[in-house]
């Protein structure tokens, strides 16, 4: 005799004890530390503090930690914990153009002010696993320059002295926030900006790429991505001056695409914008290109493709959202589909009684069987 | 690192008060979905966010809790949001539908009529009756404020002319107050004239979505239908086996891998007192073996 099922309470316990176990895993093997994440594990950290839109290392890491290295676990967490932090308002705009440089690269120009900077990449390393690093070993010091105090005056600058780029006024108005303010249609550039900020990587990753391959073509070029640390200002109202609030590290792409022109204005290059905390060039880039896509209304380009199409973009760019609506479907649906169930042998008994000629499905699975 | 401290009820009162202002809104404006800037919550998008939301904004020390999914107060997702209440708000919870004050549900409304002493929340996935007839919200917000119509009675026309039958059977459109038409969450339509004259205030919340509408109290509501065609709640044709109730909604559930098949309440509470009250399933000859 069927009991209706009790024990759920238990049963989620044992199963979070079960995580728990499962997280920390052998015993034997040494346990992970947050700084250990936070150092060796920092572009994860970048990751999860960009897309969890909280600029907050060790919360990073430990979130990391917690979501057992599931990075869109770990961001959800940030957010959950991000959206109880009072708001006290809004940091003065990042002077990203001051960027204590770390890496700047342009492919517009073979040499520009202050230069090409490598920095620490990935590029032009040969993707060969590289089996002296499983057992770990000395790592030599690397060569360093000075900083000579030089300010790295941005490409898109460069190119706005000659006229030849749109320029990038500031906003009329007070700038959103589509955590305290409800997303709605058609967003300004502001929202835009943000929503794909916080956008899942891959997302926009694949947006970006579908850009290049004739959905919605912009022509870019990446007029310059830098990386390094900014100062991050406030200005408080009490004391009526600005106070530095620390250093961030940010990664910033200036795409440069293709031009523009009215009957009253001569053609320029349009710019495609991506800013993101830590060191994260993929997604500053592809940010950068799906920002301009979501442009082409407004600069009378033909749309239609889904990179231009800023609704479907923006509802679905976040992943904290969509691997949650995604991964109800676990949940239980009996009531739902016992309506459809219902519904369903309802009109297969209409169709039987007017078909009898047909075999009932019963019939010929019972032929498929003996087939 | 400071360890964080939450508020009552999880949410900060700032929060809580541009909600209940959202909520407002939305009792001034029966069925109208009003955007609301709907935050993380500690559990995933589409387990019941806005739900919580909802809950969180209006539940005071002195309320008592119910909190039901698929009809039961024990399948884990319920079980999960009770806990989560208890330990940011500590207040009363039970799974008697008449000692609840505030009871947040997903898919169904319990048996037991609802009084004016209580709230009725509803986990909400998709606010928008017209979106899976027109995916973008610049389109369905005007066909709102227009009040066109139009094309859903033409989705469930279309229905009828292939089905012979509305082929709705959960989240079945409703008009509410002789306006706005309106998404009940994935109710089975069993539960929708349930919807309409109810005592209690009811809640709807999606969190996703950003989106709280609300039914007040004896307020009509009215699921779209034809005069040839008249709405029609579903309900299997049996008993529960449990209490024998003929007239409650039923979960189909399969007890072995031969077909066997047997038929209890979906709402365990109403299930429960009715067997406590001594009500029990009276076997048919006819139909004593299923399937």
């Amino acid at each position: 005799m069927y009991v209706a099922v009790k024990g759920g309470e238990r049963a989620i316990d044992n199963a979070h004890k079960l995580l728990a176990d499962a997280r920390r895993g052998d015993r034997a093997v040494p346990e992970i530390s947050l700084d250990q994440i936070d150092n060796q594990l920092a572009l994860a950290v970048d990751r999860v503090m960009s897309e969890g839109s909280l600029y907050d290392r060790e919360l990073a890491a430990l979130a990391i930690k917690q979501a057992r290295g599931d990075l869109i676990e770990a961001i959800f967490l940030l957010r959950a914990y991000r959206t109880t932090l009072p708001r006290f308002g809004a940091s003065e705009p990042l002077e990203t153009g001051s960027m204590d440089i770390r890496r700047r690269v342009s492919a517009t120009f073979k040499d520009l002010p202050g230069g090409q900077v490598l920095g620490p990449t990935f590029d032009y390393t040969h993707r060969l696993l590289d089996h002296a690093l499983a057992d770990g070993g000395e790592i030599e010091e690397p060569a360093t320059a000075s900083a000579d105090g030089a300010r790295f005056r941005s490409v898109a600058e460069l190119l706005a002295d000659d006229g030849l780029i749109e320029g990038d006024e500031a906003p009329a108005g007070e700038v959103g926030d589509l955590t305290r303010e409800p997303l709605s249609f058609p967003a300004g550039r502001d929202l835009r900006l943000q929503n794909l900020a916080r956008g899942d990587e891959g997302f926009l990753l694949a947006l970006g790429y579908s850009t290049q391959r004739g959905f919605g073509r912009t022509h870019p070029f990446a007029g310059e991505i830098r990386y390094g640390s900014v100062d991050v200002e406030f200005f408080a109202e009490d004391a009526g001056f600005t106070v530095p609030l620390g250093t961030i590290f940010m990664t910033e792409c200036q795409m440069v695409n293709q031009f523009a022109g009215s009957a009253t204005r001569a053609p320029c290059f349009t710019r495609g914008y991506g800013l993101v905390f830590g060191q994260s060039e993929r997604k500053a880039m592809a940010m950068a290109l799906v920002d301009r896509s979501l442009r082409a209304r407004e600069l009378g380009e033909e749309t239609g493709s889904p990179a231009q199409d800023e609704e479907f973009v923006l509802s679905h760019s976040d992943n904290v959202q969509a691997t949650g609506f995604v991964e109800h479907l676990k949940l239980p649906h009996y009531v739902d589909f016992q309506s459809e169930l219902g519904l369903l042998r309802k009109l297969q008994a209409e169709f039987h009684a007017a078909n009898p000629q047909i075999d009932t499905p019963k019939d010929s699975a019972m032929q498929d069987a003996a087939e | 690192m400071s360890a964080p401290v939450y508020n009552f009820a999880y949410l900060d009162e700032q929060t809580k008060r541009m909600i209940r202002r959202a909520i407002l809104k939305a009792i001034a404006i029966p069925g109208y979905q009003v955007p609301f800037a709907s935050r993380e919550m500690p559990m995933p998008y589409g387990w019941g966010t806005g739900g919580v939301q909802v809950t969180a904004s209006i539940l005071g020390p002195d309320d008592t809790l119910k909190v039901i999914d698929q009809g039961s107060d024990d399948t884990t997702n319920a079980v999960s949001i009770r806990k989560f209440f208890v330990k940011t708000a500590g207040v009363e919870t039970t799974t008697r539908t008449e000692d609840a004050t505030v009871i947040q549900t997903r898919h169904r409304i319990p048996e037991t009529a609802l009084t004016e002493n209580q709230v009725l929340v509803y986990q909400v996935p998709i606010p928008e009756p017209l979106r899976f007839l027109e995916p973008r919200e610049t389109e369905t917000r005007r066909m709102h404020a227009l009040s066109e119509y139009g094309l859903m009675h033409v989705k469930l026309y279309e229905d009828i002319a292939r089905h012979g039958h509305i082929a709705t059977t959960y989240a079945y459109p409703v008009e509410v107050g002789g306006r706005y038409v309106m998404d009940p969450s994935p109710i089975p339509k069993f539960d929708n004239p349930k919807l309409s004259d109810s005592a209690a205030l009811q809640l709807f919340g999606a969190g996703r979505e950003k989106r709280i509408y609300a039914i007040p109290p004896y307020t009509k509501v009215k699921s779209l239908d034809f005069e040839d065609h008249p709405f029609e709640p579903y309900r299997h044709d049996a008993a529960c086996e449990l209490c024998g109730a003929t007239h409650s909604y039923l979960d189909e559930v399969i007890t072995d891998d031969k077909g066997g098949r047997m038929f209890v309440c979906s709402d365990t509470d109403f299930c429960e007192q009715r067997r406590a009250e001594g009500h029990a399933h009276v076997p048919d000859q006819n139909e004593a073996v299923h399937g």
